[in-house]
């Protein structure tokens, strides 16, 4: 039976006392993008500042929600920070990896093609969210603010100038 | 005057098989009866027995256990006319829960009734059950809703209801509040909205699996509830409302059941109440009902709510004793003033994470916005947890909690 220590790391205790990264980026320039969870409320704003090759140049978060969705976006937002388009949709699909194995599973269709982890992408610290999967319902909550990011890149890309 | 029997926890405790279970190495302690509650074995062995010895569809055949399950079902119909002290069992439709029932009064006394220029007058504390299909009509008729809102206290703001009141049509009001717990003036508003000229919706899902009912008392004219809340199963539910107003209803669902005579040319429906049952009923789930009524009624529902004040005056009390400042409870201070629903948020510990560590310890409650986010974002926040007590909980539930919300403090101190 999973325990408490598997879902609330120190890490993940950590980056909700302090989240990083933490507030807004003046709109336009940056992109934003909210996510909820409607089913229980949680939300995530995160503002992007992609420059014109694609780079996260810069990040913030804010929003309101449980440990589990404000830990998941302030790791996540230290990870991207710097980072290409690329690497990050890399990140995001890995991150995603860890965490469909089990939703997968869950809707009974496991034959389906699961979401192929990157394997050179290193998660870090990310990979203490790992234990989450052994708690079905917070794994909406891990990865909403992921699923905001791709959201938001998918805009920037959008809004790129042409070439 | 009949003279109230304190109830019995710890035997009530054993008619409830669940209750013999655990949960996470611990008994369970279940306090979210106002999400759903559990089902005694009574209401489990009524519906087994009429499954075993007389079920058949209703209505349609003639062969003996037919007419033993037509009796059933109806039996269950008179079981509630009773609990609600209705008049008459026509005016007593059976629906699958309270969402249903008011969506039948939206869809048809509302829809054939009002449109542009008609007002319907809510409270800023529905639940989106009552909120969502008056949202819906004024996107479609064009109706104007206005909103009763909420003091401080988590009480109806009534200082503006002359004003809110004048015109409307429709008055709708949950008897009580499924995040505040607080028991709305039910009968002066119903008085409110006659003078007016108006009718008015009472949502009873959490009023009535907790307060005497007697909906000629609280002077409605519709009143939804709901099985699953009351010891009930989930799947049925329904709707009383006044005989002359069924009656120039339209019907709402359509199909079998519901019709007296179908010719190529048109269709005439069945008289009340069946004119607004459609297709076969959840019979086995009326049977489990009517075991449910006669259960709360052995108990006696003033013995159940004299328990409901006393059980949540104790946690009212040792929640703020025990955890002071870190916590935060929502809706009215008085015991009086409330069902037994208790909201609240904990320093530092978000109410989902709250309600996860709680369930290590076999402690069950709800966290999130409680299908009211109106009413969240009046009392601007994004979710609270919620404690709710019924006739199986006692005070060592209470003691349960308070010792698991410390046990949360710990693991998110800063
Ligand atoms: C006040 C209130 N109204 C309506 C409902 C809806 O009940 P049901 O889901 O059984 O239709 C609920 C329960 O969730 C409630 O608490």
């Amino acid at each position: 039976m999973p325990g408490l220590e598997d879902l609330y790391r120190e890490i993940i205790l950590d980056h909700y006392r302090n989240p990083r990264n933490r507030g807004e980026l003046p709109a336009p320039p940056a992109v934003r993008v909210e996510g909820f969870n409607p089913l229980c409320g949680d939300e995530v704003v995160v503002y992007l500042d992609v420059t014109d090759d694609g780079t996260v140049n810069d990040i913030r978060i804010s929003g309101q929600g449980c440990s589990i969705s404000q830990s998941s976006a302030s790791m996540m937002s230290s990870a991207v920070k710097g980072k290409s388009a690329d690497e990050v949709r890399a990140l995001i699909r890995t991150f995603k990896a860890m965490m469909s194995i089990h939703e997968q599973r869950l809707d009974g269709s496991e034959e389906e093609e699961p979401i192929q982890p990157d394997g050179d992408v290193k998660l870090g610290d990310l990979e203490a969210l790992q234990g989450v999967v052994k708690f079905p319902v917070r794994i909406k909550c891990a990865t909403l603010s992921w699923n905001t990011l791709a959201q938001g890149l998918d805009e920037a890309a959008a809004e790129a100038p042409a070439g | 005057m009949a003279i109230t029997v304190p109830l019995d926890v710890a035997r009530i405790k054993k008619d409830f098989p669940i209750l013999e279970r655990t949960t996470h190495d611990h008994r369970l302690v279940y306090l979210d009866s106002a999400n759903s509650s559990q089902k005694p074995r009574a209401v489990l062995e009524a519906m087994e027995h009429f499954i075993e010895h007389s079920y058949a569809n209703i209505h349609r055949a003639v062969y003996e256990i037919a007419e033993e399950a037509t009796a059933a079902y109806e039996g269950a119909r008179e079981a509630m006319r009773r609990f609600l002290n209705a008049p008459s069992s026509r005016e007593v439709i059976f629906t699958k829960n309270a969402t249903e029932g008011i969506n039948l009064v939206a869809y048809s006394w509302a829809r054939h009734n009002l449109g542009e220029g008609d007002a319907i007058l809510l409270t800023e504390m529905e639940h989106h059950a009552n909120l969502v299909p008056w949202l819906v009509l004024r996107e479609e008729k064009g109706v104007e809703l206005r909103f009763l809102p909420i003091t401080d206290d988590g009480q109806l703001d009534l200082a503006d209801l002359d004003r809110l009141i004048d015109g409307v049509s429709l008055v709708g009001v949950a008897g009580i509040s499924n995040v505040l717990g607080t028991i709305n003036p039910v009968r002066m508003l119903a008085d409110k909205a006659h003078e007016a000229g108006a009718l008015i919706l009472v949502d009873g899902a959490q009023y009535t699996p907790h307060m005497p009912t007697d909906v000629q008392a609280l002077g409605c004219d519709f009143y939804a509830w709901t099985g699953h809340k009351m010891l009930g199963p989930s799947g049925i539910g329904g709707l009383w409302a006044r005989e002359d107003l069924l009656d120039a209803m339209p019907a709402f669902l359509t199909g079998g059941e519901m019709i007296r005579d179908v010719r190529l040319d048109g269709w005439t429906p069945n008289e009340l109440p069946w004119k607004f049952e459609a297709g076969t009923p959840p019979i086995v789930e009326a049977v489990g009902l009517g075991a449910a009524v006669e259960y709360l009624e052995g108990l006696g529902m003033d013995a159940v709510r004299e328990h409901d004040v006393e059980l949540t005056g104790y946690a009212l009390r040792t929640l703020t004793e025990r955890h002071g400042e870190k916590i935060t409870i929502h809706g009215p201070s008085e015991p009086a003033a409330r069902g037994g629903v208790i909201s609240f948020v904990y320093e530092n510990v978000h109410p989902h994470d709250l309600s996860q560590v709680l369930d290590q310890s076999g402690v069950c409650v709800r966290a999130g916005h409680h299908c009211a986010k109106p009413l969240m974002r009046r009392l601007q926040v994004g979710a609270t947890a919620r404690a709710s007590v019924y006739v199986y909980n006692d005070e060592a539930d209470v003691d349960a909690l308070n010792e698991a919300l410390d046990e949360a403090d710990r693991l998110f101190a800063i």
